[in-house]
C-alpha cells in the first residue's frame, strides 16, 4: 500500500515546472562546479589519454613492483684492480711520511692512506720531527676532498686546456719582457728549497721580473729586527723547553704567533718534575691560549705592553728609559724581576707588531743569554714584507705590472682593501692565480689556473734552517691540476717534471742521506749554524722610540682563531664546526669584549629559552671603514679598552652557504698591523651563537678540576691537594673509591686500557678534536643544530673559568656559604659564581667516554646495547641500539652524542658526508651510524684491536706504548697518553699510579678508565 | 529387473584401461634409456708426416715436463706451436736449435734469426740435458696427428642434457598421472553413486536418509575447550612460521649470483689444487681475502689460453671456457696473437657474494693467519663449487657458535704466552675457547 503523500525536499518543488528540480533529479548540485577551474590544468587534463582508472591502476601497479623489490637484497659489486699496485693491499693501510707548508700552517706527518686515498693525518714520529699538526693540518685531509675546489684551468671564467693557458702565458711574459714591464711572482712565503731555486732561475731569465712574497698574516716586523740584527730574514725557533720563566708580552705562542707549534716543547717545562716546573707570565689583551695556560695573565691593551716591554728591558739591562704609567705595573715589574734572576733559564716572546718591540725582544733575550733563544736552526716560515708588499700594490695601481702571476695567495679577500686590488687587477695585462678554489681572487684574474692539495703534489720544504723535508704525492691528483713549480719550470723552458728537478736538487742537499731514505723518514736533519749579532747596538733608541708610542683611543685587536687561521680552508666543515677552545664558539667569528666595555656599551649576551647563547651585534668602524653586525661576546679577560676580532672569516667564494659564516676582519687589517684604533656603535638585533658550552664557571666544584699550585704540591702530602672525595657507608665517613654498589671482575688479566690526560700539559689546541672526527667519521651537524647543543663531537674540550680570581678561591668562596640570605647567602652566591672574573684563571679538560668499569649507561639501557669489556673499553653496539637515550640521560659525564638526524648522504646536512667526493676521505673501518643511535667515544678501538692484531699476526708481544689513539697520536703536547695498565712498562701504567691521578667525579662511583692529573700553578 | 546404466560400465572399464596405459606409457617413456653416448669420429689424418723412429709416448713425457710452459701443440703461446715441427724444419737444425738456441741465434742462422724475432726476442732456454734420441722422441709426439676432440653429436648432447634432468621431469609426470587417476576415480565413485540410487529409486528402495546431525564444525564452535586448544595451536604454529620467516630474511646461504665471467673453482681449486691463498692473498693479512687482480690470473692464463679436453663436463664444454678464458683476455687487454697486452682494459665487475653488513667488522687475516682456521670452514668445499656461492649463513648466531667453541690456536705465538697462562689459571683449563678470550663481547665485531 503506497501513500499519496509526496514531501517537498524545498519550497522550489511547488514550482512544478522548476528547471532547479529537473536539475537536481540529475546532477547533486544545481550549478556546475567549476572542476575545471580549481584543477587549473584543464588543458593538459582534457587531452591527456590517461583516465582516473589508468591512473590508479599505474599507483597500485608500482606499489606492487616497489613492494616486489623490497624483497630483492641489492646485488652488491666487487671491482678488483687490473693490475693490482705491489704496495696496495684492500683493506691494509698505507703510511706516507710528508711535510706540509701551505704559506700558514706547516707540520710533519704521517698521512695514513687506505686503497690509495689519503684518510687522516698523523704526525711523523721520527726523531728530529719536531712540528707536530695542528686542528687545522689534521682537518687539511678533508679540504682534499672539497666539491668546490678548482676542477680545471679556466680562462676568463671558461674552462681551458693547460696548453692554451701555458702559452697565454709564455706569450704574455714575453711582451712584458718586449715592452719592458714588470712581472710580478706573488707568492705566500715558499720556504721551499726547490721552489725557491726555480723562481731565482725565473727572475734571472726575465730581468724585468719580481718576486714579492706576501704573508697573509704578517709577521714582517719581527723579521725586519731579525734581519736588522743578524743580517737574515727569518724568525726564532725557541725552544720553551729549556725555559724555566716565560714571559710573553702579547705573544700568543701556544697558538699562531710566528706560526706557532710551540705547544710540545712548553708543555715539556709545565709538568712538574722534582718539583720544578717552569713559570709564565702573559701580558696581553684577548684572552689566547697562551694567556689561559698562563701562571699570572696581566691583561693590558696593546699601548700598555709596549710600555711595559720597556719597562721590562730597563729592569734586565739596568737602562733607565723613561716610561709612562701604565695599570699592573707592579705585576709587570715583578716579573721582570723574577726573568732577570732566572737569567739563561728565563726567556721573552713578544707579539707586538712593532720593529723596536722586537728589537727589544731581541735585546732582552741577548741580555739574558737566553737558552730558549737560539739563532741557529731559524724559522723559514715567514719571509714577506710589508713594505715590498706595498711597494708591489702602489706598482700595480699605478699600471706598472704587466703580468702578475700569484700562488697560494688571496689577495682580494685578504688585503685589507680588496676591492682595490681587483679594481687594480683590470690595469694588469694577464694576472694568475695558482689556486686551490675559485676563491676571491682567482675569480677575478684572467687566468684561474686550478692547482693541487699538497697532499697531491710533490715539493720540498724547510721549515727551519737545517731541517729538509718532502711533501710527496699520496694520491693521484683529483682533478685536471698543475703545480706552480710545473708550471715555472715550463716557462723557464726547464726540461723534465718537478719531481725530478727536485730529485736532483734534493741531492745538494742531503748531504750523507739518499733520497729513498729522506723519502720515507719524511725529514732530513742537517747542520744549521748559528747567526751572530748584537742587538744592544739598536735597544736604546728602539725602548726610547717605542716608550713614546701613544695610545689612541679604544684598540681593535686581530688575531687568527685556532679553527679556521687565516681563512683558508674556511669551507671544511669540521674546522668551522670546531668549537673554539677560548669562547667554545663554532661557526662563528665575533667582537670580543671585556664585562667593563661591555657594559658602557650597552652590549649584551644572555642565554635564551632553548639554551642557545645570544649576543648584541656592534658595528666597529676603523680608519673609516665600517663593519655592521659584528656578533659580540662578552670574553672575560679581555683587557680593558680592547676589542678581540678573529680574521679567516667572512668568505664567500666558493664556499657551500653553510660555511659563508662571519665577517671579514682582513677589511681592518690596515698597513698589516693586528692593532687598529676602533670606535664601536651598538647596532640592533640579537646575534644566534652556536656555543656548546653555556656554563662558564666550575661553581667552586673543585673536584672537577682540580688544582693546586706548585708551592702546596711541593711541601703537602697527596692528601692535602689531591683529595679522595669521602661518602657516608654506615654513618662513617670513607673514601668513595672504597664503596661500590657492585662487585668488580678481575681486571689483571690480558689488556685493560686506560688513559691519561694531564691537565698541565693541555693547551686547549684542539688537535685532538679533529683527529678524533677524522679517525672516527664523526658527522658533522651544522650551526643551528650545534646551537640546540646537539654537536657530535666524541671529544670536546671543557674550558672553565674562575669567578674569583683563581679556582682556589671559588673554592673558598663556596666553602664560607651561610644559610640562604644574606652576605654569605648561598642563593645569591651562587648567583654571582656563575658569573667568570674580569680576569680569571682558566683551565681546559678534555672530555671523552670515561669508560667506566662501573658504568651508569649499560646498567639502564633495555637492549644492551652498550657493555662493557674485560678490555677497559665500554662498547657501543650501535645496530642494537633502538635509541631510548636512557644512556645518555643516565650519563655523568654527558659524552653520549645522539644522531638526531642521518648525517650522511641528506641534502639536509650538506657538508663532506653529502657528497661522493667528501665520503672519501671516511675512515672504512669504522661504521657511519645512522639515525636514531647512540655513539660515543669507543677509546678507538680499531685502532687496538688492529694493534692486537697485528701483534698477533707477528707472534710477538704487544710493544711498550704501541697502543694509541687517534688523539693521544695527535697530542703534540704529551698531555693524552693511552696505554695497557697491566703492561707495567706502558707509560700509562706509571701515570695511574702518580700522585696527581684523579678520577672525573670520584664520588659518583663511576671507576672510569680515563684519569687526569691534577693541574699544578707556579703562581 | 530392468536394464538401466549399462554404459557406466562401459565407461568405467574404459576410464581404467585408459589410466592404466597413461600410468604405464608414461612411466615407459620417462624410462626410456638414453641413445647410446655418441662415438667419437674417426680422427682426420694429420697432414704432419710421422718423424721417424722415436716414442711418443716417452716424448709427451718429456714434452710436458720441458717443453709445456711455453709452448702448446696448435695454439702459439710464449713459444710457437709445434705440431708437426719435425717437418717445418731439418732435425739437425732442431738437434743444434734445442741444445742452445742463443748460440744459434748468434750464429747468425737466418732461420734461427727470423723465428726468434718472430716470438719477441724470447730466449729459449737451452736444454743441453736432452739427448738426441729425446728429441726424436719428443718430435714423435708433435708429429702425431691431431686427435679431434670429442665431438659429441648434437642430438645426443641434448638427449644428455635431458637425461641429467631427466630424473625430475619423469617425476613430475609420474605425479600427474597419478593425479589424473586419483580424480578420475573420485568422478567414477559420484557416478556410482548416483546409479546406484537411481537404481534404488526405481526399484523402490527406501534408502535410509540419516537424520540431520549438527554439523562438525558448529559442534566444534560449541566446544570451547576445543576451540581454545585450537587456537593456541594456531597462534603457535603461525608464531613459529612467522619468526621462521622473519629470522631468514637478510640470511642469503647459498646465494648463488651469475658472475661476469665464469670461473670455476672446482678447476682452479678442486682440479689443479691451486691454494686459496695463492689468487687471494690478502686473506693472510688485511681484513678483506680480496678479490685476484686480473694480473694474477694473468700468471697462470698468459700460458693457459684453453681447457684440457678432460676438463669440460656435460653442463659446460670445452669451448664454454675457452669462451670464458677469452673474457679474461679482454678484460685484461691481452692479446693472444702477439702475445702482448694492448693496455685496453676493463675491469671485471664481480657480483659480491658475501656481504656482511657495515657494523661488523670481520677480518680475515685474524682467522686465516692467526687462528689458521681453514677457508673451507667458514666458506664450504669450494673446491667443487662450479659456481661459488654461499655456504654459511654469516649470521651472528653462526659466528657466535664457533668462538665459543673453537679453541684458540696459541702454540708457537707468543702474543697467547702470557694471557695463556693467566686464564688457563683463572678457568682451570688447558684450552681456551675464543670466548675466553673475550670473543663474544660486542664491541668486537661491531664498530
Amino acid at each position: 500500500m503506497s501513500s499519496n503523500k509526496k514531501y517537498w525536499k524545498s519550497v522550489e518543488e511547488l514550482n512544478e515546472n522548476s528547471s532547479i528540480v529537473e536539475a537536481l533529479r540529475n546532477n547533486e548540485f544545481v550549478e556546475e562546479i567549476p572542476t575545471n577551474e580549481f584543477l587549473s590544468d584543464a588543458e593538459t587534463l582534457s587531452t591527456s589519454s590517461t583516465t582516473r582508472r589508468d591512473f590508479l591502476k599505474y599507483v597500485g601497479f608500482s606499489t606492487a613492483a616497489a613492494t616486489l623489490a623490497a624483497c630483492e637484497g641489492p646485488v652488491h659489486k666487487s671491482i678488483p684492480y687490473v693490475l693490482q699496485p705491489e704496495q696496495i693491499i684492500p683493506g691494509v693501510a698505507d703510511y706516507y711520511a710528508t711535510s706540509v707548508f701551505d704559506g700558514f700552517d706547516f707540520a710533519q706527518l704521517l698521512v695514513k692512506t687506505r686503497e690509495g686515498r689519503p684518510i687522516k693525518i698523523d704526525n711523523n714520529t721520527m726523531p728530529g720531527a719536531k712540528f707536530a699538526a695542528n686542528a687545522r693540518i689534521h682537518a687539511s685531509v678533508l679540504s682534499l676532498y672539497d666539491s668546490l675546489r678548482l676542477k680545471q684551468p679556466k680562462i676568463g671564467g671558461k674552462n681551458a686546456t693547460w696548453v692554451d693557458v701555458d702559452a697565454k702565458i709564455k706569450k704574455s711574459l714575453a711582451d712584458a719582457k718586449a715592452a719592458g714591464k714588470q712581472t710580478v711572482l706573488l707568492t705566500g712565503t715558499l720556504a721551499s728549497p726547490s721552489t725557491e731555486k726555480l723562481i731565482s732561475e725565473f727572475l734571472a731569465k726575465n730581468p724585468n721580473a719580481k718576486h714579492v712574497i706576501y704573508d697573509a698574516v704578517s709577521d714582517s716586523e719581527a723579521l725586519d729586527a731579525f734581519e736588522t740584527v743578524y743580517g737574515e730574514r727569518a724568525l726564532v725557533d725557541y725552544d720553551f723547553s729549556k725555559a724555566a720563566l716565560i714571559v710573553s708580552v702579547g705573544a700568543d705562542f701556544l697558538g699562531d704567533w710566528q706560526g706557532g707549534s710551540y705547544d710540545a716543547g712548553y708543555a715539556q717545562g709545565r709538568i712538574p718534575k722534582s718539583g720544578k716546573m717552569s713559570r709564565h707570565f702573559q701580558l696581553e689583551a684577548n684572552m689566547t691560549l697562551s694567556g689561559a695556560a698562563a701562571d699570572k695573565r696581566i691583561p693590558m691593551t696593546v699601548a700598555s705592553q709596549k710600555q711595559a716591554l720597556v719597562k721590562i728591558y730597563n729592569v734586565i739591562t739596568g737602562s733607565s728609559v723613561g716610561t709612562s704609567k701604565i695599570d699592573n705595573e707592579d705585576a709587570v715589574i715583578k716579573a721582570a724581576q723574577q726573568l732577570k734572576a732566572a737569567g739563561s733559564k728565563g726567556v721573552l716572546v713578544s707579539g707586538i707588531q712593532d720593529v723596536n718591540a722586537q728589537l727589544l725582544v731581541l735585546a732582552i733575550n741577548q741580555a739574558l743569554a737566553s737558552e730558549a733563544f737560539s739563532t741557529a736552526g731559524t724559522r723559514q716560515i715567514r719571509k714577506g714584507s710589508n713594505q715590498k708588499v706595498a711597494q708591489f700594490l702602489n706598482d700595480m695601481k699605478a699600471g706598472n705590472v704587466h703580468t702578475l702571476i700569484m700562488s697560494g695567495v688571496n689577495p682580494v679577500y685578504t688585503l685589507p682593501n680588496g676591492a682595490e686590488f681587483a679594481a687594480a687587477l683590470k690595469k694588469v695585462a694577464l694576472s694568475v692565480a695558482f689556486s686551490l678554489k675559485e676563491d676571491e681572487t682567482a675569480s677575478v684574474t684572467t687566468i684561474a689556473a686550478a692547482a693541487p692539495h699538497y697532499l697531491e703534489s710533490w715539493n720540498d720544504v724547510s721549515i727551519v734552517k737545517g731541517a729538509y723535508g718532502i711533501t710527496q704525492p699520496t694520491i693521484r691528483p683529483l682533478f685536471d691540476t698543475m703545480q706552480f713549480q710545473d708550471a715555472l719550470m715550463s716557462w723557464n723552458g726547464t726540461s723534465g717534471t718537478f719531481y725530478d728537478y727536485l730529485k736532483a736538487n734534493a741531492s745538494g742537499i742531503i748531504a750523507g742521506s739518499s733520497w729513498n731514505k729522506v723519502l720515507h723518514d719524511g725529514i732530513y736533519i742537517g747542520a744549521a749554524s748559528a747567526s751572530s749579532g748584537n742587538a744592544s747596538g739598536f735597544a736604546a733608541a728602539a725602548a726610547t722610540a717605542l716608550a713614546g708610542s701613544k695610545s689612541a683611543g679604544m684598540e681593535l685587536v686581530l688575531y687568527t682563531k685556532t679553527g679556521l687561521g687565516d681563512g683558508q680552508q674556511a669551507n671544511n666543515p669540521w674546522l668551522q664546526e670546531f668549537p673554539d677552545p677560548i669562547t667554545r664558539v663554532s661557526w662563528d667569528n665575533y667582537a670580543t669584549v671585556s664585562r667593563v666595555d661591555a657594559e658602557k656599551l650597552g652590549l649584551e649576551n644572555h642565554n635564551v629559552a632553548d639554551g642557545g647563547l645570544n649576543g648584541s651585534y656592534a658595528t666597529l668602524t676603523v680608519n673609516g671603514k665600517t663593519l655592521e653586525n659584528v656578533p659580540v661576546i662578552i670574553q672575560p679577560g679581555q683587557a680593558l679598552g680592547t676589542i678581540g676580532l678573529a680574521l679567516g672569516y667572512g668568505k664567500k667564494a666558493a664556499l657551500k652557504e653553510e660555511m659563508q659564516v662571519g665577517v671579514n676582519a682582513y677589511t681592518f687589517y690596515n698597513n698589516f698591523n693586528n692593532v687598529q684604533t676602533v670606535s664601536v656603535k651598538k647596532a640592533a638585533g640579537e646575534h644566534e651563537f652556536a656555543c656548546v658550552q653555556s656554563q662558564k664557571t666550575l661553581m667552586g666544584r673543585g673536584d672537577i678540576i682540580k688544582e693546586t699550585t706548585l708551592d702546596i704540591f711541593n711541601k703537602e702530602e697527596a692528601e692535602v691537594w689531591n683529595e679522595v672525595p669521602k661518602v657516608s657507608l654506615d654513618h662513617k665517613e670513607v673514601p668513595a673509591t672504597t664503596v661500590d654498589l657492585w662487585a668488580s671482575f678481575d681486571r689483571s688479566t690480558g689488556h685493560h686500557f686506560n688513559m691519561s690526560i694531564d691537565l698541565n700539559a693541555c693547551t686547549g689546541c684542539g688537535a685532538c678534536v679533529i683527529a678524533c672526527h677524522a679517525e672516527n667519521n664523526v658527522p658533522v651537524v651544522g650551526k643551528s643544530e650545534v646551537r640546540r647543543s646537539r654537536d657530535m663531537h666524541w671529544l670536546r674540550i671543557d674550558r672553565y673559568y674562575s669567578s674569583e680570581d683563581t679556582f682556589a678561591h671559588d673554592n673558598e668562596k663556596k666553602e664560607s656559604f651561610k644559610g640562604l640570605f644574606g652576605d654569605k647567602g648561598s642563593l645569591g652566591g651562587f648567583g654571582q659564581m656563575e658569573e667568570a672574573a674580569d680576569n680569571p684563571q682558566v683551565a681546559f679538560q678534555p672530555v671523552m667516554c670515561q669508560h667506566c668499569n662501573h658504568a651508569p649507561c649499560e646498567t639502564v639501557c633495555p637492549v644492551a646495547a652498550t657493555s662493557h669489556s674485560r678490555q677497559g673499553q665500554n662498547h657501543m653496539a650501535y645496530n642494537r641500539c633502538v635509541g631510548t637515550r636512557y644512556c645518555a640521560n643516565n650519563c655523568p659525564y654527558k659524552v653520549r652524542r645522539f644522531n638526531w638526524f642521518l648525517y650522511n648522504g641528506n641534502a639536509e646536512f650538506d657538508y663532506h658526508m653529502n657528497d661522493d667526493l667528501g665520503r672519501m676521505v671516511l675512515n672504512p673501518d669504522v661504521n657511519v651510524r645512522s639515525r636514531g643511535v647512540m655513539e660515543k667515544c669507543s677509546l678507538c678501538i680499531q685502532m687496538t684491536q688492529a694493534t692486537i692484531l697485528n701483534a698477533k699476526r707477528e707472534g710477538r708481544e704487544v710493544r711498550t706504548d704501541e697502543f694509541q689513539t687517534a688523539c693521544s697520536a695527535a697530542c703534540s703536547s704529551g698531555a693524552i697518553v693511552f696505554g695497557d695498565v697491566n703492561n707495567k712498562s706502558d707509560k700509562v701504567a706509571a701515570l695511574a699510579e702518580d700522585e696527581r691521578m684523579y678520577h672525573l667525579l670520584e664520588h659518583v662511583g663511576t671507576k672510569p678508565n680515563v684519569f687526569y692529573h691534577v693541574k699544578v700553578r707556579n703562581t | 529387473m530392468k536394464k538401466v546404466g549399462n554404459h557406466h560400465s562401459i565407461s568405467r572399464i574404459c576410464v581404467f584401461s585408459l589410466a592404466i596405459l597413461l600410468t604405464f606409457s608414461l612411466t615407459s617413456i620417462a624410462q626410456n634409456p638414453a641413445p647410446a653416448p655418441a662415438s667419437t669420429t674417426a680422427p682426420a689424418a694429420d697432414a704432419a708426416a710421422p718423424a721417424a723412429g722415436g716414442d711418443a709416448a716417452k716424448g709427451k713425457e718429456l714434452f710436458n715436463t720441458n717443453c709445456a710452459a711455453c709452448h702448446k701443440l696448435d695454439a702459439k703461446s710464449t713459444g710457437p706451436a709445434l705440431r708437426g715441427v719435425a717437418s717445418r724444419r731439418d732435425k739437425a737444425w732442431l738437434y743444434k736449435w734445442i741444445h742452445n738456441s742463443s748460440e744459434l741465434i748468434k750464429s747468425g742462422d737466418a732461420t734461427a734469426v727470423k723465428l726468434f724475432a718472430e716470438n719477441n726476442n724470447a730466449v729459449m732456454t737451452a736444454f743441453p740435458q736432452l739427448s738426441e734420441a729425446d728429441i726424436d722422441n719428443i718430435l714423435a709426439y708433435t708429429s702425431e696427428p691431431k686427435a679431434e676432440p670429442a665431438k659429441v653429436l648434437p642430438a645426443a648432447g641434448a638427449s644428455a642434457g635431458a637425461e641429467s634432468n631427466g630424473e625430475g621431469v619423469s617425476n613430475n609426470l609420474i605425479l600427474f598421472a597419478l593425479a589424473v587417476v586419483m580424480l578420475m576415480l573420485v568422478v567414477m565413485l559420484v557416478l556410482v553413486n548416483r546409479v546406484l540410487t537411481k537404481i534404488a529409486k526405481a526399484n523402490g528402495v527406501e534408502v535410509s536418509t540419516k537424520e540431520a546431525s549438527m554439523p562438525i564444525w558448529k559442534a566444534f564452535a560449541r566446544n570451547q575447550f576445543l576451540v581454545l586448544v585450537a587456537s593456541i595451536f594456531l597462534l603457535l604454529a603461525s608464531g613459529y612460521y612467522v619468526y621462521g620467516y622473519l629470522m631468514q630474511i637478510g640470511v642469503d646461504q647459498d646465494y648463488e649470483p651469475i658472475q661476469p665471467i665464469h670461473y670455476s673453482h672446482r678447476i682452479h681449486a678442486g682440479s689443479n689444487g691451486i691454494d686459496c691463498k695463492y689468487c687471494h692473498s690478502a686473506a693472510r693479512v688485511s681484513k678483506n681475502a680480496g678479490i685476484p687482480s686480473l694480473n694474477i690470473c694473468m700468471n697462470c692464463h698468459k700460458n693457459i689460453s684453453e681447457v684440457s679436453d678432460t676438463t669440460a663436463t656435460p653442463d659446460h664444454s670445452k669451448a664454454f671456457y675457452d669462451g670464458e678464458i677469452k673474457k679474461l683476455y679482454a678484460a685484461v687487454g691481452w692479446d693472444q696473437s702477439t702475445q702482448k697486452y694492448t693496455g685496453k682494459t676493463q675491469p671485471v665487475k664481480w657480483v659480491r657474494i658475501h656481504n656482511l653488513p657495515d657494523y661488523v667488522y670481520f677480518n680475515h687475516s685474524q682467522h686465516v693467519t692467526v687462528a689458521g682456521v681453514e677457508c673451507q670452514t667458514c666458506h664450504g668445499p669450494v673446491q667443487t663449487y662450479e659456481v661459488m656461492k654461499q655456504f654459511a649463513p654469516l649470521t651472528m648466531g653462526w659466528c657466535i657458535n664457533c668462538h665459543r667453541e673453537t679453541d684458540v690456536k696459541m702454540e708457537g705465538n707468543e702474543y697467547y704466552t702470557k694471557i695463556h697462562e693467566e686464564l688457563s689459571k683463572k678457568y682451570g683449563v688447558d684450552k681456551l675457547t675464543a670466548a675466553q678470550m673475550g670473543g663474544l663481547e660486542c664491541g668486537k665485531c661491531h664498530y
